[in-house]
């Protein structure tokens, strides 16, 4: 029986290990046919951001991974609309984010929904696991 | 005696940001790294902070803000500067304080 599996993201990429980590744990996951959300909150959504260029940091940029998600069928990606708002950020500065959804000819479909805090709250509460990065 | 303070954590995540500059004295310098950089950006909360301030240079990581993608959004004022001007600011500055 699959569960219902959520990784809430709250760093900003680079400056710590844990966006990188919770990527691979995500993808993991999703090889494992659970049902997986993410959500970003907080300096998390930087991670969505266009644009990253790490070469004068001399690591390996992973932001084209969340490119891929949606052919992990991970595509159930909550970001939180507070969280954009508070860093002056909308959702044209983060990378688009689509799934092929197979029931319906393949129909590219956004992976990204925003979500206000209390609707974030609902759907924390509907999860089996939540796993935190 | 000029000093320089590195700050490397995200103002929202962090009141680093927030203590450094209220003990950094008129003519110092912040340089603003890793995580850090995300202070320099505008159109935020934290933004106000940086336009309020006209005594204290505040300098931008190249490699850091472009890692994260802000070189576009970066805040009037901020002078940008690679890794050679990072050194060339530890030289010029009579102490370094590394904020963590």
């Amino acid at each position: 029986m699959s569960k219902k599996f959520m990784y809430i993201n709250r760093k900003a990429p680079y400056g710590t290990i844990y966006a990188l980590e919770s990527l691979e744990v995500v993808l993991i996951g999703a090889a494992f046919d659970q049902d997986v959300s993410l959500a970003f909150i907080g300096d998390g959504v930087y991670q969505l951001t266009k644009g990253q260029n790490t070469k004068g940091i001399g690591q390996k940029s992973f932001s084209p991974v969340y490119m891929a998600l949606g052919d992990y069928d991970v595509n159930k990606i909550y970001v939180e609309k507070e969280s954009l708002e508070e860093r002056g950020l909308t959702l044209d500065d983060l990378q688009h984010l689509v799934w092929e959804d197979e029931d319906e000819d393949y129909a590219e479909k956004d992976s990204i929904r925003l979500v206000s805090r209390s609707e974030l709250s609902d759907v924390l509460d509907d999860q089996d696991v939540v796993l935190s990065f | 005696m000029t000093m320089l303070h590195t700050v490397n954590k995200s103002p929202f995540e962090s009141k680093t940001f927030d203590t450094c500059l209220g003990l950094a004295k008129g003519g110092s310098t912040i340089l603003l790294i890793e995580d850090g950089v995300y202070a320099a950006t505008t159109g935020n909360s934290v933004a106000d902070k940086i336009k309020n301030t006209s005594d204290i240079n505040f300098c931008v990581l190249d490699a850091d803000a472009q890692a994260r993608g802000i070189e576009g959004k970066l805040a009037e004022g901020i002078k940008v500067i690679d890794y050679e001007g990072f050194v060339d600011l530890v030289a010029e500055h009579d102490t370094v304080q590394a904020w963590l």
